[in-house]
Formats: structure tokens, sequence, C-alpha cells
């Protein structure tokens, strides 16, 4: 039948399109989190370390007996918690967002890395937990219920929090003020707002949410913490926030796009003509495509105007 | 009529400099106010005061009666001053309603009042006559329509004193004119206005009373009906002018720098619109003129930084070179008006910064090879010759300390220094020297000194071309002052047949575009 | 808040600074090796035992920090030009895949002596790390798409590329089903510099290269105009340097150098590539620069302070149990704490 054949089997299949929804979750996540912190004028290279603080930390705290939500929650907060390292690094202190954010990378995955040898300290095998079940209640409904009762709440609650930022974003005080942070903090302090605060508080939003995509992984796509689990997701985030113009909606369009993409090459690989090619080469599609992606808005992309240039008060 | 507005005794030094020298000042309700004076007089310092960007040093500021707290730019917009500064503060990506309306609604609202606030918008905006989209990104606008939207920043929060930095300085005849008319509007319903300008002729069309301001402190505060322009000239400038140093009265030589009807666009900068000059051996022409009208892509132009779109530009008849490495090839030596973003690296010792031009040629490399024995003993040279001051300096170890280091007017000594240094060309063409604002910040000293040295470059058969705002320096230096205006030169005329009240007003003319 | 710069800085601050970023450092991993359940005193002893307190500890440490002085030479020779290289661990890869390839053939097939083959191989190295970061450098000087997230995410592309040699083209027969490539001729091994240690010429080559990157940064023309465009490019510019060209020679180096590391392991320490054999020496050259200050010569210590944590914790973590990722911990945190330090220093935080 060929690739073609292949492609058209794929992409017809319902256990596609919720395989695409999984991988995309915790883009969706990260994508919102470094899109925060990037429409407030700040870079959050932490990204990536911050993932694997929250897919530890959810784990553990459901391990350690709490229920599942309540892993979230802890996931969202340790996240919160190294936002506001690299909101101080980065905002009063004014260092290199690159280089504080390459630090705080460093510092999340190594201590997260120690805590679990300190707390597993003989295990090969990670203990499991029991993650989130699917939401087969939705199966019932028409059309989308296939494909919606076979994905886990954390999604759900992806898909809503895309437009719910976009509206606080559009719509609320809170976000006109945090995008003019964004784009010229000296209109903001003209208008009353604190240009400070208002960037910190972003950053831990945003770190937040990385924490939660962390999370996602260990709670709900696989159901233990496994070393190297993010592999390059956060970095992948950085490239999509590009991609996506710094728009909530374009964002969750290009990490469903994204998520088909991947999804699909996982399938091509096991398909017939796809299991020709070594299967290190479809492993390579999604940050081959995130590069591409990067290269084809870098010229006009519109980049919050504020973005990486440190706010010194009082400087006109 | 009660005063809206008053200023007492406000003081504000920055360092050393003496930004406002207490100032007392009051405004009344339906007047129109204008703060003239030249760059660097105090204005914009004495309106960051009021609306809170700055702190002052002494004095109060009472609106309405009540005493404005210091540095809270929110507690002068609650007490209804407005401002409307002349480098916007508007985000380009952003719709003109989401400039308007931020921080006007408390923050944690849920929603925005996003219908009623455009209402209210295209209300004020027919109101006051200054139509605008309220949905279109401002970074699509002109010029022009920017500013209506700063205006209508300050009008929808209730402004009642509106402030206006310079506002003509970027607009056309025609957009002034309906500026004007908008602030006629203003002070009819009861506001009260103060407006910043150098430009004597819309002062005197517009203001009700004028307020000049001279190295920070308050020389005149008169009625518009009991003045003139040329007695306004006379305030701005105010003080004999010193007898410019004797010099050689020999006639110019060959005509070194020739520019017929160039246009030059650079990004966020006025252009040049056919701009025509010439500048021969054995003199210094000046280009005086208000800033905006041109001088910055002038100079970048002749920097090498900025292409020329049309028209013809030579260099000893030959077409002029487009990268700064040809320029400094081809003999031009620069002194640009940025002395530490682009006249020099901070963080790269003195001595680096005097070889930096030349670190490819056979005096200082070899092979690939620096001969930083050489670059040092030039360096040090430059120093020496050129008086440049500062720790361990001239023969200590001063050399190798960071640029940054040195204060302006030594640093601008190294920089001329560096540029002087530049070989006559082959048979003696004779060098174009290109200086940007050559003595802007600089103590009296340094002053002097950097004019010495232009001038002994003109003796020595150079061609100068000096840029300044500055009209004590350019009767200081100048054989020719050419007045630049809009994006084009509109006057060259001798020194000695410039009157000081003929220069101000070509320099203040708005010729149609 | 906002920052303010000091005027002068006290003899006193600028000593006390790196060392209160040391002090705040050993503090917070004290807290760690509490919660581990380990003395705090006996662990930090077994920590600076196990990483410079026997002559096997020190060649140990020393021949670890022979691959992080190359890769923290390629992030300080690229951050100096304001060029961020976060893609040495790639260019590792490639070039110890480049060096064996070379290395285990060509000898075999042209029949020339090993020391060509030898020049060979570490020409080649040197040569993919550089061109592959140049794509990178490129992409920036025409297309102005930043560098940091294309060279993070080019290291996961090389991995899977190194992963797909392994296991085909490269692979080596011998090896009974490991993925790991054909080693290279002992011939074309470098020699111990001490007998029965793990430490080889490598570590010399690595110090010579050290002093060359200063050399060259101090003495050519090259050197000057990378540290220009690093300090202001709009003033080099002015001063007539030329800015992309100078950007994409740095790069060239810079890939250069963390390709020459992936070839001196495989020559000096494993004699065939592996998937795992650089525990991230890519990113700890990051640290390594960072700590070093961005100076050639500083690279060496940084470098030997960071292996002798790996080396020491490795040992800490069999005498009284801490996990080893404490000396990630301590490399991370300490990389911050100087950062922060630096910054005090020269500027002074105001509270409103």
């Amino acid at each position: 039948m060929g690739l073609a054949g292949d492609l058209v089997d794929i992409l017809g299949s319902a256990s596609f399109w919720v395989a695409t929804l999984r991988i995309a979750t915790p883009l969706i996540f990260g994508v919102l989190g470094v899109l925060l912190c990037e429409r407030a004028g700040v870079l959050n290279l932490g990204i990536e370390g911050i993932m694997v603080a929250g897919a530890f930390a959810g784990w553990f705290t459901v391990h350690a007996g709490a229920g599942l939500w309540t892993g979230v929650a802890v996931a969202a907060l340790v996240g919160a918690c190294f936002g506001l390292v690299h909101g101080f690094l980065t905002v009063p202190l004014a260092l290199s967002q690159h280089v504080a954010g390459l630090g705080v990378t460093l510092a999340a995955t190594s201590l997260a890395y120690f805590a679990y040898r300190v707390a597993f300290p003989q295990l090969t095998e990670p203990p499991r937990i029991v993650p989130f079940a699917e939401m087969s209640w939705l199966a019932s409904l028409p059309l989308l219920g296939m494909v919606l009762g076979a994905v886990t709440p954390l999604t759900l609650f992806a898909l809503l929090l895309a437009p719910a930022i976009g509206w606080i974003l559009y719509r609320t005080p809170l976000g006109l003020a945090l995008r003019m942070v964004g784009e010229n903090p000296a209109a903001a302090e003209g208008a009353g707002i604190d240009v400070t605060a208002m960037r910190i508080g972003a950053i831990v939003a945003g770190s937040a949410l990385m924490g939660i995509a962390g999370s996602f992984l260990t709670l709900a796509a696989f159901n233990a913490f496994f070393f190297n689990m993010v592999n390059g997701r956060g970095w992948i985030c950085v490239a999509l926030v590009v991609f996506a113009s710094w728009r909530p909606g374009k964002a969750l369009l290009g990490a469903l796009l994204f998520a088909a993409f991947d999804a699909g090459q996982l399938r091509l690989q096991q398909s017939g003509a796809g299991s020709q090619v070594p299967y290190q080469l479809w492993l390579m599609v999604p940050y081959l495509l995130s590069i591409a992606a990067l290269v084809l808005v870098a010229r006009k992309a519109a980049y919050p105007q504020a973005l990486m240039k440190p706010y010194r008060k009082g400087e006109r | 009529m009660e005063a809206v507005l008053r200023l007492t005794g406000v003081t504000k030094r920055f360092g050393a400099l003496l930004a406002n020298d207490a100032i007392s000042l009051s405004l009344q309700r339906g007047e129109v106010l204008a703060l003239l004076g030249e760059n660097g007089a105090g204005k914009s310092t004495l309106v960051s005061i009021i609306f809170g960007h700055y702190v002052a040093d002494a004095g109060s500021v009472d609106v309405f009666g009540a005493t404005l707290p210091a540095g809270d730019p929110a507690a002068a917009l609650a007490a209804g001053v407005g401002m409307v500064h002349q480098h916007f503060t508007l985000a380009d990506n952003l719709t003109v309603l989401e400039n308007v309306t931020l921080g006007t609604e408390p923050l944690w609202r849920m929603r925005s009042q996003i219908a009623a606030a455009r209402a209210r918008l295209t209300e004020i905006s027919s109101r006051f006559g200054l139509a605008v989209h309220p949905d279109a990104p401002v970074g699509t606008l002109s010029v022009g329509e920017r500013q209506r939207v700063e205006i209508l920043k300050a009008l929808y929060r209730g402004a009642r004193i509106l402030m206006l930095d310079e506002p003509t300085a970027v607009l056309t005849p025609q957009e002034s004119e309906r500026l004007f008319a908008t602030l006629q509007q203003f002070v009819a319903s009861g506001l009260a206005v103060i407006f910043i300008s150098h430009k004597l002729d819309e002062v005197m069309a517009v203001a009700d009373r004028i307020a000049v301001l001279r190295a920070g402190r308050l020389v005149a505060d008169v009625a518009r009906a009991s003045t003139s322009k040329a007695e306004l000239a006379i305030h701005m400038v105010g003080r004999e002018i010193a007898p410019a140093p004797v010099r050689s009265q020999r006639p110019p030589g060959a005509v070194v720098l020739q520019l017929e009807d160039v246009h030059a666009a650079e990004a966020g900068q006025p252009p040049l619109r056919g701009a025509s000059l010439s500048v021969a051996r054995g003199e210094i022409v000046a280009i005086a003129g208000v800033a905006g009208n041109g001088q910055a892509t002038l100079a970048d132009l002749l920097f090498g930084l900025v292409h020329a779109s049309s028209g013809s530009l030579r260099l000893h008849g030959v077409a002029y070179s487009e990268s700064p490495r040809a320029v400094i090839v081809a003999g031009v030596a620069r002194v640009p008006a940025d002395r530490r973003g682009l006249g020099s690296i901070g963080e790269l010792s003195l001595w680096e910064n005097a070889a930096v031009e030349r670190v490819r040629t056979r005096q200082f490399a070899r092979a690939g090879v620096l001969r930083r024995a050489q670059m040092r003993a030039f360096g040090r040279d430059l120093v020496r010759r050129f008086d440049v001051r500062g720790p361990g300096l001239p023969d200590g170890s001063g050399l190798d300390a960071p640029a940054a280091q040195l204060s302006g007017g030594n640093l601008q000594k190294l920089i001329l220094g560096r540029a002087l240094s530049i070989e006559r060309g082959a048979a003696d063409a004779g060098r174009l020297i290109v200086a940007d604002q050559p003595t802007w910040g600089l103590d009296v000293g340094a002053v002097a000194a950097i004019h010495a040295r232009l001038i002994a470059a003109r003796e020595a058969g150079d061609a100068v071309l000096v840029i300044s705002e500055d009209l004590d320096e350019i009767f200081a230096l100048a054989d020719r002052i050419a007045v630049m205006n809009q994006g084009r030169i509109i006057e060259t005329r001798a020194a000695s047949q410039w009157t000081l009240a003929e220069l101000g007003l070509a320099m203040a003319e708005r010729r149609a575009a | 808040m906002r920052l303010e710069a000091r005027d002068t800085v006290s003899r006193a601050a600028a000593i006390g600074a790196p060392l209160g970023a040391v002090a705040v450092t050993l503090a917070i991993c004290a807290v760690l090796v509490r919660w581990a359940g380990a003395p705090v005193f006996a662990s930090f002893g077994a920590l600076l035992d196990g990483g410079f307190g026997s002559r096997f500890a020190v060649t140990e440490t020393l021949t670890r920090a022979t691959p992080l002085i190359f890769t923290g030479l390629a992030a300080a020779v690229a951050f100096r030009a304001r060029f961020f290289n976060i893609g040495a661990e790639g260019q590792l890869y490639l070039g110890a895949l480049a060096a064996v390839a070379v290395g285990a053939e060509l000898g075999a097939v042209t029949g020339l002596p090993p020391v060509v083959s030898f020049i060979a191989m570490i020409v080649a190295a040197a040569l993919a790390g550089s061109l592959w970061l140049a794509i990178a450098a490129l992409l920036r000087t025409r297309l102005a798409v930043d560098e940091v997230v294309t060279t993070l995410l080019t290291n996961f592309v090389v991995l899977l590329f190194v992963s797909w040699m392994l296991d085909g083209p490269m692979k080596d027969p011998a090896a009974m089903g490991w993925p790991q490539s054909v080693s290279l001729p002992p011939e074309l091994e470098l020699t111990k510099l001490i007998e029965r240690t793990r430490l080889h010429t490598g570590f010399a080559v690595a110090l010579g290269c050290a002093v060359a990157m200063w050399a060259i940064s101090k003495f050519t023309t090259f050197g000057f105009e990378a540290r220009a465009v690093g300090a202001n490019a709009q003033a080099a510019r002015f001063a007539g340097i030329h800015v992309d060209a100078t950007v994409i020679k740095t790069a060239l180096l810079s890939g250069a150098l963390a390709g020459l590391a992936g070839a001196v392991e495989v020559a000096g320490r494993t004699s065939y590539v592996t998937l795992d054999m650089s525990p991230g020496y890519g990113y700890a050259g990051i640290v390594v620069a960072m700590l070093a200050a961005l100076h050639p010569l500083a690279v060496v210590p940084a470098a030997i302070f960071i292996a002798g944590m790996f080396v020491g914790a490795d040992s800490m973590s069999r005498a009284v149990g801490v996990p080893t990722y404490i000396a990630d911990v301590i490399v991370a945190v300490s990389l911050l704490a100087v950062l922060v330090a630096t910054q005090l220093l020269r500027y002074r935080i105001r509270w409103r």
C-alpha cells in the first residue's frame, strides 16, 4: 500500500487523535507557561528543568499517598518556587536571562534527580503509581466522544486553559498590564503599574504551568518518574512559542499540530513502509520540525518589544 | 484667575549638572504656557518633575492648590496632570484602545469594560477633534496619529492640565496646524496647557504666555502680546558670542565632500529628503538645526552606517563608500555623537580603543597577529598629544584601564585623537573630518581643547564638517553655516553674514514639505 | 527595586563576593547532605578526599577535567563574542564519531602511517564540530534565528544520529550486541601521562588549547575583533569590524573545540564511541566557562573544580551513601551563586 496508504489509515483512527492529545498536553501547558513569561518580557530557559522537577514532585506526592490532583498542585507549587528564583535573578538583579534560565534548569534537574535517589537509593525500577483514569463518562458525546472519552482530565484542563489564558490576556486589565510590561515597560510605569512585580508574577505563574506540564508526564502519560523523561520537550515549547507568535490560540494549534506530527511519526515507524527507515530518524522529526518552525517565522516574528531587555526604573 | 499649577523653587541636579535652578512658575486655567529654550536648557527635566518621573532636590509642585507627592506618576495622573512625552511611550504591537486604557481599570477586575471604553474614547476623540481608529495597532500609525494617541491617553484619564514636550518636533506643518487647533479647543473647554518648544513661530502662534529657560534658570516670563520673535531668540541664546579665535582668511581650496539632492532613510530617524552641501579644503562648515531634522541620518550616512537611496554623494570626486571600513580606508575622520555607545567600546582598554579602527592594517597587525607594542605606543602617543587625562595617565597603567572609566571630556579627546590620526590621503588630497555634536555634555576646558583641534585641522588644509545643536559652538568654529530643516539644507551663508536672530529664525522656520 | 551601579569596588568586596558564593553553595549542599541522612562534615571530607585526596583521586579528577576544559573553552570563546553555543554536547559526539570513522578506517584503507591518520582524525573531529555549529551561526547571521534554542535542539538530533550510527553503519561487530562503535586501532590512542592511571596526554593537549585560546584572544586580530563584537557590536561595526564574519569565525572555533573534546575522549579514555560517553560534558562546559568569567586560562581551574566535585561525589556516595547527583547540584548552585555575587559586586539594589 505504501506510505500514502499508511498515512490515511493513521489519520482515520481514533487512537491517533487520542495519542495526539496525549502528546500535546504537556506541550500546551509548557507553551502557555513560556508565553506568559515572554509576554511579560522575560525568557525563561528554566522550563526544561522545571518540567523535570514538576514531574518528580507530582509523582512523589502521589506515591506518598496523596491524591492525584494534590500531586498536580504540588508540582505547580514547585514550579512556582523555581519561577520565583528565576524571577529574582532576572528582574531585580538583571542577570543574563539565558544564563539564569540555564542555571535554573541545571539546578532543578539535579535537585529532582538527587531527591529521587535519596528517596529510592537502590531501586533500578521506579515504583509505579495509579495515574489519572480516562474520562470514559465523556464517551457518550457525539462525534468527539470517541476521542474525548479516552483522554485524561489534565488534557481537558489544557484544552480549556488556552482560551482561558487568551481571555485573561486580551479581556482583562491584568492581561493588558502584563502585555504592556513586555512591550513598553516605560509606558506601563507611566500608567502606574509596578513593572517588577508584574514581571515576577508572570514568571511565577508561567513556571507553575511548566510544573504542571511535567506532572502530566508522570501522572497521566506514564505512571512513574524516569530519568531523561522530559527529553527536550521544554526547549520545543520555547521554539513553539515563537512559532505561535505569542498568542494562546495559535499556541494551542501549534502544540496540537506538532503533537500530530509526533504521533504520526511514531505510527509510521511501525507501519509497513516506515519501518524501513531507522527509528532514530523518525525520532528526530520533532526536533527538526521545531527548528524549521523557528526558521520559518524568525524574520517576521513580532517579538514582544521589551523581551530580554532588563528594565531600569527611572531610565528613560 | 487662580493658578491651576504652581512651581516654587524647583531645583534638580544630575551629578554635577544643574538641570533646574530654583524655578518658580505658575499656570492659569484656560491658558497655554510655552516653555522655550535651547537643547539642554532644562525644560524636559522640569516637566518630568511635575509628572513624577523625577524627584526634585528642592522646591514643590502644587496642583489645584494641593502639593503633589514627589516621584509618583500615579498621583500626578490622579490630580489631573497629563503628559505627552517627546519620545512616545506606546506599545507598537497593541491597539490604540489598549494603549489608552492601560491602567485605567482596577487590575483585579475579571472583565475589561471594552465596549464602554471604546465608546468613551470615541466620544473624547470627537470632542477634541482627534480622529483615531481604536482597533488599529499603534505600529501601523503615522507619527501624527501616534501623538494623538498619546494625547488621548491623558484626556481619557480626565487630565485638566496637559503638558506636551516638543510636540511638533516630528510633525508635518499640516499636522502641526491640526494640533494647534486642538490645543485651542482644550483651553476653550477649561483645560490648561504647557507646551515645550524650540520653535518661535509656533510659540508666537499658540501661546498666551511664554517662559524662557536658559542653562537651568528661568530668564523670562512674558505675555505673548508684549514680546516678539527676535526678543525671544535673544532670551533663548542670551549672551555675547565670544569672538571667534583668530584664523587665516585664505579662500578655501578644492571641494572634498559634495552632496547633491541626497535622500536617505533609517528606521526610527527623520530622513534626508534631498540634502545638498559641499565642504572644501581649509574650511569648517557647520550644520545648525534643531534636533530631529535629519542630522542623525546625515551623520550615519557619512559614517558609512547607512546608504543613500538617491542623489549624489562624492568624496574627492569619487562615490562615497558604503561601509564603515571602506569609509575609514577612504580617509574620513569620524567623531560620532554617541561617545559611549558608538564611538568607544567601554570594556576594552584605552589603547585598544585608540587602535580599533586600524586593527587590520599593516601598522598594527602582521599575518593576523597583533603588534601590541606598536598599538600601545600609538595609544600612549595619542593620550599625550591630545591631553587625555585619567588615573595612571599618560605613563602608568592608565592605558590599560577600560574606556568606560574615562570622563566624557577625556573620552572625547581620545576619540577625536583617534580620528585625527588618520593619514592624509595620497597626493595630499586633504582629509574630511565629520564631527557630530563634538562637545555635547563637556565642560568648558574640554570644549576649548576640542575646538582648538578642529581649527588646527582646518588651518592644515582639512575639510571639516561639524553638526551641532550648540549655537555657541557653531559661531566659534564655522566659516560657513548651513541650516538643516526637515531633511534638507535650506540655506548656507558665510558665518559673518548670519546674525543670531536670523539663524534662530531659519532653524525654527517651518516650510511647506 | 532597581539596580544602581556602584562607583568603586573595594578590595574586600572583590574577595568577599566569590567567597560568599562558595559559602552559600556549601550551605545549601550541607542541607542536602543532612536530608540524605549523612553527617555533614564527614561527607564534605569524603567529597574532597575523593576528588583530590590521593594520587589516584587527582589523576581521576584531571582525566575527568580534560573534556571539560575543551567544552569550557568552546563555551568561553563563543560567549565572549555573545554567541550562545549551547550545543557543545552534540558537537562533542559528532567529533567523537568523526574521529572514530576516520581513525578506524583511514590507516587500514590507505596504508598511511599512524601519524597521518592521527592528524586526519583530529582534523576530522574539529571539522565535524565546526561545520555543525556553523549551521546555527548562519541561521543567526542570515535569518536572524536565535542560536540558543537551535543549538539546544540539535543536541537531541545528534544523539539520535549517533544512536543510529551505533546501531548500524558504525557498529562494532565484536561488541556482543552492545551499541558501541568500532574501536580505534591502538596506535592511534593517546598515551598515558602517568602509568596505571587513566590520565592521558589529552590533558596536556587541553592545557595547550587553553593557552592557545588565551593567546588567540590576546594576540590576534581575530581575538581582538571577537572581544570587540561581544562587548559592543554596534561600536565594533562603527569601527569597521565585520560583525557577521566575526560571529561565524567564532562559531567555527567554538565548534572545533567541542569536537576536539569528543576526539580526545575517544582517543584517550574509551577508544570507541558509546551513547553514554558524555555525562553532560557539553552543558557542564557552560558552567565551567561562566565560573571562569569567560577567561580561557581560568577555564582550567574551573574545570578541575567541577571534575573534582563529580569524582568526589562518586567516592562520597560509596562512603556515606549521599547520591552522586549532589555534584550536579553543587555545580548548578555554585553557578547561580557566582553570578549573583558578581552582579552584587558591580551593582547595589535599591528598594524604591
